[in-house]
């Protein structure tokens, strides 16, 4: 049997992250993967560091991510390719409009700020957009960043501070007693008075283990990338209402995405779907006219974890002391990862966090059984 | 580039435009055919700064042949056959 | 029942032809204007060498071919020039665009997939420059566009197509300023017993390699090239024979090809497992002998299923035919069917000498130079995938995550056998277990809409 202070199940973002301030401030950590780290959600989603849109209840969490974002260098000794190019969310009605600046209020309570462009200026400074763009926000420290660098690049930099990171090792099976978890993963025996369930779509299941199902949905995003293109676009782009975001790479590249792929029941086997690209291509084109004709050399998918209220769940068991939730980040994890890490290594080191959860927290889909009942 | 015509040369003359400039080709010659017979030093560019390229495999596999065709969009110059009057944009 | 049948080479010709007996009619599409495949491509319209000029030896097999393409086409839904570029296993459709622009789905019950293969490479410095281009590519443009890469060429690699390009070129009047040939004599010497297996090709190799002596042609057996010069195009092939001593062969073009790997793409949408085939040294979907892959209603025949050659392709592609034909419980000719495996079985032994008579030189790629482009798409070259090793890329698909390796417009088409060599060199392990690039849709590229509908 191998002992730790701390057992992370998961290695994407949330989890590498959390391994990586765990170990720093010294406490033995184990993180169990399942494949590679960054193999899911974290790994294949649009790459998006992006504050912009989030409901109010996710703002501070994705403050402290996105101060972790501009440390990374320091920290892991890569940039992941993070950008901060912006992130541009468009409206194409006055509906959409009022709701930027609804939004904007909000953020700016928050401390965030934002920029309206309104519709002579996005006409002047974004000619590639067409007549369907009414307006736009800029939040200027929004951007993005390679998804396929960061899981691997916090794995690294948190091995190098001493935590253990086990890839490979398919969790099978779970339990707690009163001295704490045993999980067997690998053909090992691991035991911690901490579990952190850093999952993704199969927190789920390390959930309910510890009886506390709870109603998540597997979520693909469909995901497309052009040849390199010359550059014309230089923020990431959302829509009022979701559906389309794309983003230029420095290389040229058009990464986009919108609908949704597929999976398997358990989530393992995806793929992209033909009818979701031919949407995206043509949303794509109605958007940016030049794209007329680019070609689309990839497309890819994965799996993310979702809510209906479209909130993770982030926090303390209900059921298990030394059990903490981190999952189900309803395709707006990638950007949060490194700031839930951080929450995570706070929560179980110094018992608190500065960051308000409560919206976050698993005891929610009880209470709204028992609403419903 | 030098490829350079050997067998059934003569075939009926047409004319394209590539880069907005009169280029002959032949009836049966690809688009890649008639742009390295014409002696253009590649039929792109590459994005990374390494230079011209003129296709690789001839056969619509390597895709490093792109070029842009005027009410076409991009086509691989290796499986697209030339037509007269047609106008070739390269990237 | 709705068969749907990819490609219109030699299997999948005779795969329609007995389905076509059956009184299935297929659909059948072809991404080429015509079918015949890369062995039996036909000039486009305008040209008009006989099958004799074009064909040579395969002159028969080529002209029989075309007849019975064009007496099957009509019978078929025949789509040319239409890219499967996605297939949904399991909804039974195949994602397709027409020139490139006509999108579209086909449904299917069975599906033979006949797609081929391509040259296999392992990158020379200066590989990328105009002027270079695959054995498989300098053919093609003799062969349907009368064409030669250039007035005095080099052919670099292994295998029969070497020879056999070399001299089709020679006898054209673009005589080869130099056949380097990456094998030793001695290599193909010990695999003749094997190679007896199919006389007449065999004893054709030893009149191509006399006939290009005959014509003054510099052939170098157990040779490595070294670099391909030249400031924006070829001007020479730097190389180093068996005795390693260097040498600069002054030339316009060079083509480049070891062999030949499936373009098994659609195979691997279609959800059918791949195994490591070590006589081949490629990757190739998994079959029985008749052509069925695990995945149910999904055959495999010709070189997309494993490098087999023409021959082989033509009776792995009927006999692909009687298995679908027999698994949706029709009755087939047992004659026939019999024929066929025999003739399979003899033909796997051959191939199977071939490939000992002329190994991929994986250590070539294994001994890329750091500053090589690897990926020519990308332009990616070896020592930054060797980074990806460093930073711990166990495989080659983290590896195309952390260099973007194998990530452009070829989809790893090109790159991803010799990327697999590098990282495994790199990482101290056997090259399978270097992995191979996993395929993603669409398997070309494919473009967005000219007008946003």
């Amino acid at each position: 049997m191998t002992r730790a202070d701390v057992l992370i199940v998961g290695g994407g973002g949330a989890g590498c992250a959390a391994a990586l301030f765990l170990a720093r401030r010294g406490a033995s950590v184990i993180l169990l993967e399942r494949g590679q780290v960054g193999s899911q959600a974290t790994g294949v989603n649009y790459g998006g560091v992006r504050q912009q849109g989030r409901h109010p209840a996710g703002i501070p969490l994705a403050r402290k991510a996105r101060e972790i974002w501009s440390r990374l260098p320091e920290l892991t000794g890569t940039d992941a390719e993070f950008d901060p190019c912006g992130h541009l969310k468009l409206a194409r009605s006055e509906a959409d409009e009022a709701e930027l600046l609804r939004w904007n209020a909000i953020a700016a309570e928050h401390g965030l700020v934002t920029r309206m462009i309104g519709r002579n200026a996005i006409r002047a400074d974004h000619p590639y957009f067409s007549d369907q763009v009414v307006a736009g926000s800029l939040l200027a420290e929004d951007g993005c960043a390679n998804p396929r660098l960061l899981s691997p690049a916090l794995a690294r930099a948190a091995r190098s501070a001493g935590a253990t990171v086990l890839e490979n090792h398919a969790v099978t099976a779970l339990s707690h007693r009163s001295d704490g978890f045993m999980v067997e993963a690998g053909g090992t025996t691991f035991a911690a008075p901490v579990l952190l369930n850093c999952a993704g779509f199969w927190g789920g299941q390390v959930a309910a283990a510890f009886d506390e199902p709870v109603p998540i949905q597997p979520l693909h995003p469909n995901m497309l990338v052009t040849e390199p293109l010359p550059r014309f676009c230089p923020h990431s782009l959302g829509v009022v209402g979701g559906g389309l975001y794309l983003r230029q790479i420095s290389r040229g590249n058009v990464v986009f995405g919108g609908g949704r792929g597929s999976g398997d029941e358990e989530g393992l086997v995806t793929r992209p779907s033909a009818t979701a690209t031919q949407a995206s291509m043509a949303d794509a084109v109605r958007l940016i006219p030049r794209l007329a004709g680019a070609m689309v050399i990839r497309s890819w998918t994965g799996t993310d974890g979702t809510f209906a209220d479209h909130f993770p769940v982030l926090g303390p068991s209900r059921t298990t002391p030394g059990l903490i939730h981190a999952f189900g980040f309803c395709g707006e994890g990638f950007q949060l990862g490194p700031g839930v890490g951080l929450v995570l290594s706070e929560l179980v080191l110094d018992g608190r966090s500065d960051v308000p959860l409560e919206a976050f927290d698993i005891g929610r889909f009880a209470r709204q059984d028992a609403q419903q009942a | 580039m030098t490829v350079v015509r050997v067998l059934e040369a003569d075939r009926p003359r047409i004319v394209l435009a590539v880069d907005g400039v009169p280029l002959e080709a032949r009836q049966g010659d690809t688009l890649l055919t008639a742009l390295l017979v014409a002696g253009l030093d590649g039929v792109r560019t590459s994005e990374f700064g390494d230079g011209q390229r003129a296709g690789f495999c001839w056969m619509g596999a390597c895709q490093d042949c792109w070029v842009l065709l005027e009410g076409r969009g991009v086509v691989r110059a290796c499986t697209t056959l030339a037509e007269e009057g047609m106008r070739v944009t390269r990237r | 029942m709705r068969v749907a049948v990819v490609g219109a080479g030699p299997a999948g010709v005779r795969a329609v032809e007995q389905l076509l007996r059956a009184g299935i009619e297929p659909a059948w599409i072809e991404e080429a204007p015509d079918g015949g495949g890369r062995i039996y491509q036909r000039p486009p319209p305008g040209f008009a060498r006989s099958h004799r000029a074009l064909y040579g030896a395969d002159a028969k097999r080529a002209q029989a071919l075309h007849a019975t393409l064009d007496a099957l086409k009509p019978r078929t839904d025949w789509r040319p020039e239409t890219l499967v570029w996605n297939i949904r296993p399991r909804d039974g459709v195949l994602d397709v665009v027409t020139r490139g622009t006509r999108p579209g789905e086909i449904r299917f019950d069975a599906l033979i997939l006949c797609t081929g293969a391509m040259d296999r490479i392992v990158p020379v410095p200066g590989w990328t420059m105009p002027g270079v281009t695959t054995l498989g590519g300098a053919q093609i443009a003799l062969k349907a566009q009368g064409a030669a890469i250039g007035a005095r060429p080099v052919f670099v690699g292994t295998g029969p197509l070497l020879w056999l390009a070399a001299l089709q070129y020679a006898k054209a009047g673009a005589s080869p300023a130099l056949v380097l040939d990456t094998t030793s004599f001695l290599t193909k010497l010990l695999a003749t017993p094997g190679l007896l297996w199919n006389t007449p090709t065999f004893l054709r190799g030893l009149r191509y390699t006399a006939a290009l002596r005959a014509r003054g042609v510099t052939i170098a057996e157990d040779a490595t090239p070294l670099a391909i010069e030249g400031e924006g195009k070829v001007a020479a092939l730097r190389w180093r024979d068996s005795g390693w001593r260097e040498h600069v062969a002054p030339c316009d073009a060079v083509a480049l090809g070891w062999g030949l790997k499936p373009e098994a793409q659609l195979a691997d949408l279609a959800g059918v497992p791949f195994r490591f085939d070590a006589a081949q040294h490629n990757w190739v979907p998994e079959r029985d002998a008749a052509g069925r892959s695990p995945v149910p209603g999904v055959y495999l025949a010709g070189d997309g299923a494993g490098i087999g050659g023409a021959e082989v392709a033509e009776h792995a592609g009927a006999r692909a035919a009687l298995a679908l034909l027999e698994d949706h419980g029709r009755s087939v000719d047992l004659a026939l069917r019999g024929h066929l495996d025999g003739r399979l079985r003899t033909e796997a032994r051959f191939r199977a000498a071939l490939e000992r008579a002329f190994p991929f030189p994986a250590h070539l790629a294994r001994r890329m130079a750091d500053a090589t482009i690897l990926c020519r798409c990308e332009s990616v070259t070896a020592g930054e995938l060797r980074e990806a090793a460093r930073l711990g890329a166990p495989e080659v698909n983290r590896a195309k995550a952390l260099s973007r390796v194998g990530m452009g417009r070829c989809q790893g088409r090109v790159c991803g056998p010799p990327a697999a060599e590098v990282l495994s060199e790199a990482l101290g392990i056997p090259v399978e277990q270097a992995g191979r690039l996993r395929g993603q849709p669409p398997v070309k590229p494919l473009p967005m809409p000219m007008v946003a509908p």
